[in-house]
């Protein structure tokens, strides 16, 4: 996939240019905003990802501009400025996510893949369907190999979540923000109980498991393998 | 000399003092003019009278007996001692009777009162003198003019006396006024000069050093007292930074000393890649552990200082509290504990917070009863009139009383084998949180057991 990258720090740009490549991802990298948003205006990309702080143009700027001539291309914002209502302002700015630098790459990684496979249908999508596991929102009726699974409210939107993005990684902060609402960091590993909970649920009577984990990055569904 | 002037008219004390001065001075000379006017008014209307009385009197004397007998009684009137003045003069404005040797012609030829005082001599005085008067002139139908004035030396002595005792009074009010504004500016100025010393050598680096307080209790002493205490509490909180750094360097030390360990051992293990792996894997672990405790450390300044201006919104307790509920119940259970929520909350109870934050509050506290606390945790709320109390309550061995207040400081970690993952920096978020939203967090035996109370107020409808 094609990214575009607008970062002013040429050690930080050569590090996620570098590993956004070995991620099988094309990155073109540019160093300040009007540059950027010439770029933005003139070729396609599947998401923009934009620092705060850039010569020239800031990044909530650039992305306004580009919204106003009607590129909808996915954004996210990397911003060293952290507070809670620095990402409320970046989002409003027409940002589809928020990473707060320092951040692991493999945060950054889950979640522009994620941007870049997005559709907006997807989201409304009233039954959601990977392998033999299927999600109706309306009946709120999870069914796999034709057997009927109950889940808590809470795990019927995190299940939904992770269908929706099904063959992605997804980190626990992704969850924790996207099923949850919080952009805080619980000190326990929260998230990594309820993925267990629902594993019980989708997984352990069935011989394939569909969800995993992927050390040091997050979890994942998908459709079991063929054998 | 002059600076010191110079600098005493800065002294508020000593300007407030000028200017009061001046305006009593003014009104006082306003108050005297008037006086003196007045009574001299009074006099002169006096001596009109009286001078209008003779010339009528004289005007009979006229009509009876004509030009003779006129000048015939003013040479005699003249003569009497304390005479008024008169003259009587031809058409021709020749003197031919009084007691004034001369007259301006201008005086004379005007009919009526003189507009103003003039000067004019006298025969009985040799001495240098000046005689002033005020007169009335007439003519009678022969064509002469009579002039009958009075000498006004009597009123000109009132006046003077009374200017004379006037500049007395100013004078020394003004020498008495400077002497003193100058011994109250040099002793405010003296006293502004020690706390200006003091403060200097504060400045310098002397923690110490306290603004003097003599005793008085005037505003000086009251000034610096306030300051001393300013003094204190930045000294403390001055204390508390210092200690804070400690604490920062030696809990950064440590995991950071670790994570070298761990980078040269991993370094070592080239022959065996995929141990290799598998510690580097652990150090990008530990690295997060530190970004982790750098955020935790600036989000609790942010909340302190408020800067984050946190948007704050209309919120429901119950939900909010049910959600951090809903979100620990599975993890308290794969703990081996319970946890109980009880909810009571009126329905009209709101409050006015940020969600984000209040969140964590709460998590945190739950967080720490699992980690620290005992079997049974509890999750209340509760909405009293006022304020919204939040309740996390475990049945363990609790904080002992002396180390509550501690718990709450930064970096702090009571469990001394540190053997639980965490940075310490738990409840100084929550107390700062809690403060933000205008609150309160205490900690109290919930025998047995820790109960942590977290109290925000309510928004009222």
């Amino acid at each position: 996939m094609k990214f575009l990258i607008v970062e002013d720090d040429e050690d930080a740009a050569k590090f996620l240019v570098k590993a956004f490549g070995e991620a099988g991802h094309n990155p073109i990298h540019v160093g300040d905003g009007e540059s950027g948003l010439h770029l933005a205006l003139t070729e396609q990309f599947d998401v923009f990802i934009l620092d705060r702080m850039l010569p020239k143009l800031d990044g909530l700027s650039l992305l306004k501009q580009a919204r106003a001539k009607a590129v909808n291309t996915p954004a996210l914002i990397l911003s060293a400025l952290g507070a809670v209502d620095d990402r409320v302002e970046g989002l409003r700015s027409g940002g589809d996510d928020y990473l707060t630098k320092p951040y692991a790459f493999s945060e950054l990684l889950a979640r522009v893949e994620v941007l870049a496979k997005r559709t907006n249908n997807e989201e409304n999508e009233a039954i959601l369907t990977v392998g033999p596991l299927e999600l109706n929102r309306l009946s709120r009726e999870v069914v796999r190999d034709d057997e009927k699974i109950l889940l808590q409210p809470r795990e019927f939107r995190l299940l939904a979540y992770l269908m929706q993005n099904a063959g992605t990684v997804v980190t626990r902060t992704m969850l924790l923000e996207k099923v949850w609402d919080y952009h805080f960091d619980p000190q326990t590993n929260v998230i990594d109980v309820h993925i267990s909970r629902l594993r019980g649920k989708i997984d352990k009577d069935f011989d394939e498991p569909m969800l995993m984990t992927i050390r040091g990055a997050g979890y994942k569904l998908q459709a079991p393998e063929v054998r | 000399m002059f600076s010191k002037v110079k600098s005493l008219f800065r002294v508020t004390a000593v300007r407030l003092s000028i200017i009061y001065t001046l305006i009593f001075g003014i009104i006082a000379v306003g108050i005297v003019f008037y006086m003196t006017g007045a009574t001299v008014n009074v006099l002169r209307e006096q001596y009109q009278a009286s001078i209008d009385q003779e010339i009528d009197g004289l005007a009979r004397v006229y009509n009876r007996g004509g030009v003779n007998s006129l000048v015939r009684t003013l040479d005699r009137r003249s003569r009497a001692p304390g005479a008024n003045l008169y003259v009587v003069t031809t058409p021709q404005g020749q003197i031919i009777a009084g007691n004034v040797p001369r007259i301006k012609d201008r005086i004379m030829q005007k009919e009526g009162w003189t507009k103003r005082a003039f000067p004019y001599e006298r025969y009985d005085d040799q001495s240098d003198r000046e005689h002033r008067a005020i007169a009335r002139v007439v003519e009678i139908p022969n064509g002469m003019r009579i002039l009958v004035g009075r000498d006004i030396g009597e009123y000109e002595d009132v006046r003077e006396i009374v200017g004379k005792g006037f500049k007395l009074a100013i004078g020394s009010m003004l020498a008495l006024g400077l002497l003193t504004w100058f011994f109250v500016g040099r002793r405010a100025l003296k006293r502004i000069d020690i706390v200006s010393k003091s403060s200097q050598r504060i400045m310098d680096g002397d923690k110490t050093e306290r603004l003097p307080i003599i005793g008085v209790n005037d505003e000086f002493d009251r000034l610096s007292g306030s300051l001393n205490k300013m003094l204190d509490q930045i000294n403390h909180l001055d204390d508390g930074v210092k200690q804070m750094s400690d604490n920062i360097a030696h809990d950064l030390k440590t995991p950071i000393t670790r994570l070298r360990n761990k980078a040269e051992e991993a370094y070592a293990l080239q022959s065996e890649p995929e141990v290799q792996q598998e510690k580097i894997a652990d150090i990008i672990d530990d690295c997060e552990g530190i970004v982790k405790t750098f955020d935790a450390l600036l989000m609790i300044s942010r909340v302190e200082t408020g800067s984050t201006v946190a948007k704050m919104e209309i919120l429901d307790p119950s939900d909010l509290v049910g959600d951090v509920y809903e979100l620990y119940e599975a993890v308290v259970e794969d703990a081996g504990k319970t946890i109980t929520l009880n909810i009571k909350i009126t329905e009209k109870a709101i409050i006015n917070a940020n969600r984000e934050l209040l969140s964590q509050a709460i998590s945190n506290l739950i967080d720490n009863a699992i980690k620290y606390g005992g079997e049974v945790i509890t999750l209340s709320a509760t909405s009293h009139e006022r304020s919204l109390l939040i309740q996390v309550a475990d049945n363990g061995t609790g904080i002992r009383e002396e180390d509550r207040a501690k718990a709450v400081q930064r970096f702090v970690r009571l469990d001394q084998s540190r053997s639980k993952a965490g940075n310490g920096l738990g409840l100084s978020l929550v107390k700062a949180i809690a403060e933000m939203h205008k609150g309160k967090l205490e900690l109290k035996d919930n025998k047995p057991g820790l109960l942590v109370e977290f109290t925000i107020p309510l928004k009222s409808v």
